[in-house]
């Protein structure tokens, strides 16, 4: 018999993780319309900063707070964010704007194995073990489980950033002019709208919410060449279920991937390889542009 | 270690391949060689992975062993049996190939390694499905080949005819059965066994032995949950979850790298540990990387007499001394295997010599090598299986002590070769089902 409130747990944890890892992907997606696979990358290099920091920070004595360890997991996915966002978005895809959305997906793709390689020369390839904030929030019982609080936290970091993304897309200025770029490009660029500006600060934000899903995942894993890559295959499957460049349709697919990967791994662990993209074939069976996504004319 | 054809490594295969073999060949040439090309060298082609996820736990550790001992051979450093330079006099020049790929890949850079870089002999392989690719290739080419680390029983069972083909690695049934035997002494009351494994050849074939072998030492226990999650996954909540609801006695994982760090990083932090005790059939790699994150009493095994498990002998105190003050660590299991393959391939050349000077024939290497009985850090090896191109050697586990910043082995149990490994033209499985029949254990 099934335990449901374990699934319900395991379930939203991982949901939770899944939002953090596709959120920016999306939100570069739905600006841009680019289709990023270096958010892989972010990942990567927003996890192997954290390790790095954390190792230095930790170094310093055992007395070391871990609000300040979390604050110094932010600072790292800001820095990548602001360093590898900038250097991208400035220094190569600003020159392939307006080309096919294909041709981007081959330079992101591209932007990937070198960022791969240059992690590769910068931390080398044995693993970084950086498990101190995980251990130091301890544990506590949930129903029939015991969980790390850590892994809580990434709930409420998850609800944090989805509510954000929310806030600045809906309720600053600079959403509003967002979305009108999102409704169209063109006639804002006409109306006085700095599209550029907006593209840089659109990639950097995307930059950094990828690192942040890297940084605040450092802790809990060991860090190994080739996570990004790893990472990139399970978020375009949530964006895609949700709706390329949909926040709201991120949300739901990572929460319907989250409760049916829990649930495979709860009642029919041998499935879980295949449920996630199962799932992902009988959305795209039934709504061809995912949950949230809206159909687009095509040029030709 | 089975197929890691991950798509990482096929997405990144021509780009990653081209870099890792020119940028690793030039290491390999620094360290290897760097005196005129007219001199006669005795060519040695090395794969081990060099980038991805393996690379760090398995490929570089492996590398490094291969590096210092071209290096301290051809500057006849290395103590007795081993002091003479080279291989019988003549320079070694090593030419380092990254294994990331998949085994297509590999078959290619193997016949590169021979028929471009005319290599004398190859000496390599982590990932199994690498191996049973690569041992018909180097049949055909009619060229010594040393796999010193694959574990998958089919090496031999589907090349039975092989003459170029050498194993100084253990088949990875033994390490199963070895860590049942060890279960049975440390843990005899265990009863709720429980296993998590990636979810590829590796993982299957490794539950596969021990559910088999521990159907027949310890029929008394039962199995209560089989997790198989996805390679290089990271994060496990939701499989430590399941295995909290079981309540098993044992886990047992022949996870490796990072996937077995983080599982045991996540499972202890969850307490998961405190109730059940994890056997870690790879874990000795992780020895010096848990800080202190495994409990004490975790079970970790080695893959033989390697790394930490090896055994105090000269020539182990020379390579252990000789790789910490080269790369201010200690050398872990493959290190150490890898060790052993190039020193078996020594000893086989100087045997086929004969006393005489230069390199001898190929044939002559493989009579020599067929059978052969040699010394190396793990303590004496036999070649005695598989018509004697595979090594047998004793299984040693131990358990995990971390006290005041220091982590060391306990209660080492070593289980020798002819307790724990099938007999010639036996495979594993039939042999573990049959009972098996003839196993020598003390």
């Amino acid at each position: 018999m099934p335990n449901f409130d374990a699934i319900l747990i395991d379930g939203l944890i991982y949901a939770s993780w899944l939002f953090l890892v596709a959120a920016g992907l999306t939100v570069i997606y739905g600006v841009m319309r680019i289709l990023n696979m270096a958010h892989g990358s972010f990942y990567a290099l927003g996890a192997y900063t954290a390790a790095s920091m954390l190792g230095w920070y930790y170094a310093g004595g055992s007395d070391s707070s871990v609000l300040l360890a979390f604050l110094l997991l932010i600072g790292c996915a800001v820095l990548v964010g602001l360093v590898a966002g900038l250097l991208i978005e400035r220094g190569l895809l600003r020159f392939m704007y307006g080309r096919d959305e294909i041709l981007m997906l081959i330079v992101t793709y591209a932007t990937l194995l070198i960022l791969e390689d240059v992690i590769k020369l910068v931390w080398g390839v044995n693993p970084y073990f950086a498990f101190q904030p995980y251990v130091a929030l301890g544990r506590m019982d949930l129903g029939v489980l015991t969980v790390a609080r850590y892994d809580l936290m990434l709930v409420g970091l998850a609800a944090l950033v989805g509510g954000g993304l929310w806030y600045w897309l809906e309720r600053t200025k600079t959403g509003k002019i967002l979305r009108s770029i999102i409704h169209d490009r063109e006639v804002s660029a006409a109306m006085g709208v700095n599209v550029k500006l907006m593209f840089t600060i659109t990639f950097i934000v995307g930059a950094s919410l990828g690192a942040l899903a890297g940084a605040f995942t450092a802790p809990a894993i060991s860090v190994v060449p080739g996570i990004g890559i790893e990472v990139i295959i399970i978020a375009f499957a949530v964006v895609v279920i949700g709706g390329l460049g949909s926040i709201s349709g991120a949300l739901v697919g990572a929460l319907i991937v989250g409760l049916t990967r829990a649930a495979a791994v709860h009642t029919v662990p041998h499935l879980e390889l295949f449920i996630i993209y199962a799932v992902m074939a009988a959305v795209l069976l039934v709504r061809p542009h995912g949950l949230f996504g809206q159909p687009v004319a095509r040029k030709i | 270690m089975t197929a890691l054809t991950h798509t990482s490594q096929r997405l990144r295969r021509g780009l990653v391949s081209a870099a890792g073999a020119i940028a690793l060949t030039g290491a390999g040439l620094m360290g290897g060689l760097s005196t005129a090309t007219a001199e006669e060298t005795y060519r040695i082609g090395i794969v081990t992975f060099l980038s991805g996820p393996a690379s760090g736990p398995f490929g570089v550790p492996a590398a490094n062993a291969a590096r210092l001992l071209v290096d301290e051979l051809n500057a006849g450093n290395v103590p007795a049996p081993y002091d003479t330079v080279g291989m019988n006099g003549v320079r070694i020049q090593a030419v380092l190939i990254d294994e990331a790929g998949g085994p297509s890949q590999q078959v290619e850079e193997y016949r590169n390694l021979v028929q471009r870089q005319n290599v004398d002999a190859v000496i390599g392989y982590i990932s199994s499905g690498d191996c049973l690719a690569i041992a018909p290739v180097a049949e055909d080419l009619e060229t010594i080949t040393v796999m010193f680390d694959c574990g998958t029983s089919r090496l031999f069972l589907e090349n039975p005819d092989s003459r170029y083909v050498f194993r100084t690695g253990l088949d990875a049934a033994a390490d199963n059965i070895a860590a049942v035997h060890y279960m049975k002494e440390r843990h005899p009351d265990a009863r709720r066994i429980a296993g998590i494994q990636q979810n590829y050849a590796w993982g299957t074939d490794s539950w596969n032995d021990f559910t088999a072998a521990l159907e027949q030492i310890m029929p008394e226990t039962e199995i209560v949950e089989s997790q198989m999650p996805r390679l290089f996954q990271g994060s496990y909540g939701t499989e430590i979850s399941v295995l909290q609801t079981r309540r098993p006695d044992i886990i047992h994982s022949s996870f490796w790298g990072g996937d077995m760090e983080a599982f045991v990083l996540q499972a202890n932090a969850r307490g998961l540990l405190q109730n059940a005790t994890a056997l870690l059939t790879t874990g000795e790699s992780g020895l010096d990387r848990f800080n202190g994150q495994a409990p004490n009493g975790t079970i970790l095994g080695g893959r033989g007499p390697f790394g930490a498990f090896a055994p105090e002998n000269e020539l182990n105190n020379w390579f252990t001394e000789a790789y910490r003050e080269r790369f201010e660590m200690n050398p872990t299991y493959p290190s150490t295997k890898m060790a052993q393959a190039i020193f078996g391939l020594k000893h086989a050349i100087e045997k086929a010599a004969n006393g005489a000077s230069g390199k001898p024939d190929k044939d002559a290497v493989a009579d020599a090598f067929r059978g052969a009985t040699f010394e190396s850090p793990s303590g004496t090896v036999e070649m005695s299986r598989a018509g004697g191109h595979q090594a047998m050697q004793s299984v040693a586990y131990g358990e995990y002590h971390y006290e005041n910043g220091e982590a060391r082995l306990e209660n080492v149990i070593s289980y020798r070769g002819e307790c724990i490994t099938p007999p010639d033209g036996v495979a594993a499985l039939d042999w573990i089902a049959d009972g098996m029949p003839d196993a020598e254990c003390d």
